[in-house]
């Protein structure tokens, strides 16, 4: 090694980021909020397999035989149970986090594809609705645009907890993006730095909880599914106390979920990998006799296919995309590097979704900017983007065997890393063996 | 007509299904036992009287009706009430009146913790005293007081404007006291006229009372900028 590269030696401890991040907080005095979800190198669905077919089990062939991809939420508690034709769903996004052409184009994505969006925390647009055929209504704590009419044209309510990118962590919005539209949905002053409550106001654990949700049906007469979402924080006892509740759909979001605005401290260093949420939530299913009835929607980095197909297999009902949707639709698009770099980053890379400068139109409140996103061709992308991970996951399911995608299951999978073998509890590679099992 | 349901014979179901399909009259709801979700959701201008205490998120998500408590309520009282106005003659727990848009919650007696939490637009009138973190993060409508508030009242409120007229244990993050302008007065003498709250509290004047609200300085981040300190003094 020459001399002069031990001049250029860069700390494991304190590498460039680090630096950065230290010399902006002492120019700042104020932790760093920012948007997508944890950056950092963690256990993913990656660490997983699939075995395919073999002497034992026969495989289907790929464009003759009928792999089924359909899914029910809520049937014999709901009058009108959710109907989805696909397992992937669009997650809960806020009007007010993306501007109203995002929130279009999403429905309109979605609805292609047969499937639902969610609304967020700010309340439900017309054109959201207008354009969703399936229209899960988040109900959170801020109760920002609470309406009892809008849970009533919902065609699910989902009780929000937590999300992955912040279990214990409430709703930010970033002055820049409250303008007067979103100010008046929220019943708050233009301008501010909204911090919303991160507990809900008029119940607190899981007797209560199941309580507000016999007050929910009652104000929708029992028309449509109630979701509780949590956070991966402890997935066995939450899926538990939510299945006790009475919940006909339990959303799990792994740490990788991500957020509009958030400390970077919360999104990086609270909650658990999706890979690991799973499993335990699938215990807790089994061990209640409900597994497969009460439906678990798993969340949290979710990307392809095989994503999908995993955590099926693991036992997930369906999964739920986020941060995979957004940029279906365009954001981080390459077209658009030379303005991201004139923000001072570039395509590829861009996370501050809080700054309200989005130059794709998406994270924004600004007219001209999020005139740049045209719902149609935007939900174009994501309709077909849905219908590629669905070709990808019947893919999966076909070489496993399995005429629906349901009939995926652990002993279809192995493990690449002991950490995953241990998270996922499905045998590293090659052995039999699962660390931690007898 | 009055329609009379009695809670011991008929199921929760059965009561609200009844008030969601009803345009307008007069209901009297017999031994609800404290029953959960009395009355909730409703959409017209139908009157309930509930003869006895009520447990969690009686008339929750209120629109246009009356529901009158003879008796105590349980936590969420009136939650995210819209219009209309819920009444009751004894005490609340927690959370009374919490995320209300609109309308007016009257409760004749004492209040709990959270009175008012994260109130949107409601009005609410509490005959007696409210418990501890009344009014967090209250966001608009007003929160009136005739006895004492308990300790960090207003905690981290918004617009939302609180008038006491008992003592005040201790205020919250961001809450403080405001001069009472003729306006004010004008709203506090208006709720409380409309609360008509039974003799022996109505001598209570608009004068007796102190106003709270927000002091503005959470509402954005504090953000320094050294860095531009530093070029401004020609240094690095």
């Amino acid at each position: 090694m020459s001399p002069q590269a031990w001049h250029h030696r860069e700390s494991y401890t304190f590498d460039r980021n680090v630096i950065a991040e230290i010399r902006r907080a002492a120019n700042t005095g104020i932790y760093r909020i920012r948007g997508w979800g944890a950056k950092r190198e963690l256990p993913t669905f990656d660490d997983l397999v699939f075995l395919g077919a073999s002497m034992s089990r026969y495989p289907l062939e790929g464009y003759r035989e009928a792999c089924a991809t359909d899914l029910v939420i809520g049937e014999g508690r709901a009058e009108r149970p959710v109907r989805l034709a696909i397992p992937i769903t669009i997650a809960g996004m806020s009007f007010g986090s993306l501007s109203a052409q995002a929130k279009e184009a999403l429905g309109r994505g979605a609805t292609a594809a047969g499937t639902s969006t969610t609304t967020g925390d700010g309340g439900m647009t017309a054109e959201e609705r207008g354009h969703s055929e399936t229209l899960v209504c988040q109900y959170l704590p801020s109760r920002y645009g609470m309406n009892p009419d809008d849970l009533r044209r919902a065609d699910a309510i989902e009780v929000v907890v937590g999300q992955g990118a912040k279990p214990g962590g409430g709703g930010m919005l970033m002055g820049q993006k409250i303008n007067e539209r979103v100010a008046e949905m929220r019943t708050l002053p233009e301008g501010i730095d909204q911090r919303s409550a991160c507990r809900h106001p008029d119940w607190t654990g899981p007797d209560d909880l199941m309580i507000k949700i016999i007050e929910l049906r009652e104000i929708v007469d029992w028309q449509v599914p109630i979701y509780v979402k949590v956070g991966a924080a402890r997935p066995y006892y939450d899926a538990c106390l939510a299945i006790k509740a009475g919940a006909d759909a339990i959303v799990v979001d792994g740490m990788q979920g991500g957020t509009a605005a958030t400390q970077d401290v919360f999104i990086e260093h609270v909650g658990i990998p999706t890979i690991a949420a799973v499993p335990e939530s699938v215990r807790a299913l089994k061990e209640l006799g409900v597994h497969r009835e009460v439906k678990l929607i798993a969340a949290g980095g979710i990307r392809s296919g095989a994503d999908v197909a995993k955590a099926i297999a693991l036992g997930a009902d369906a999964v739920s995309l986020g941060t995979a949707a957004l940029i279906a639709i365009g954001d981080n698009d390459p077209a658009l590097d030379e303005q991201y770099r004139e923000l001072g980053s570039a395509a590829g890379f861009w996370e501050d979704f809080q700054a309200g400068n989005d130059p794709a139109g998406i994270t924004t409140q600004e007219p001209e900017l999020a005139s740049r996103l045209d719902p149609e061709l935007a939900g174009r992308r994501l309709a077909n983007y849905l219908q590629v991970l669905t070709l990808e996951l019947q893919t999966l399911a076909r070489a496993n065997g399995k005429s629906h995608v349901h009939n995926l299951e652990p002993e279809d999978l192995a493990a690449l890393t002991v950490e995953a073998a241990a998270m996922a509890r499905v045998p590293l590679a090659g052995t039999e063996w699962i660390p931690g099992s007898p | 007509m009055t329609t009379s349901i009695d809670l011991s014979q008929a199921t929760l179901r059965e009561l609200n299904k009844r008030l969601h399909e009803t345009e307008e009259g007069h209901f009297v709801v017999r031994n609800p036992r404290g029953a959960h979700a009395i009355a909730v959701g409703m959409t017209t201008p139908v009157t309930v009287d509930v003869e006895g205490s009520v447990g969690y998120f009686c008339a929750g998500m209120n629109m246009a009706g009356t529901v009158r408590v003879d008796g105590n309520a349980g936590t969420g009282l009136a939650e995210n009430i819209m219009s209309g106005l819920v009444r009751i003659t004894g005490n609340a727990t927690m959370s009374a009146g919490a995320t209300g848009h609109g309308g007016l919650v009257v409760i004749e007696g004492n209040a709990g913790a959270r009175c008012g939490i994260s109130m949107k637009g409601v009005d609410i009138v509490v005959g007696g005293s409210v418990g501890h973190m009344s009014a967090f993060m209250a966001q608009a409508g007003n929160l009136v007081v005739l006895g004492d508030a308990d300790r960090d009242l207003g905690d981290s409120i918004y617009e939302a404007e609180v008038f006491v007229r008992g003592k005040v244990a201790s205020l919250g993050s961001d809450c403080v006291e405001k001069e009472m302008t003729p306006p004010h007065l004008d709203t506090l003498s208006r709720l409380l006229e409309a609360a008509a709250l039974p003799a022996g509290t109505m001598s209570a004047e608009p004068s007796d009372f102190r106003l709270y609200g927000s002091a503005r300085e959470l509402y954005n981040f504090h953000v320094d900028d050294v860095d531009a300190a530093a070029a401004a003094k020609g240094r690095p």
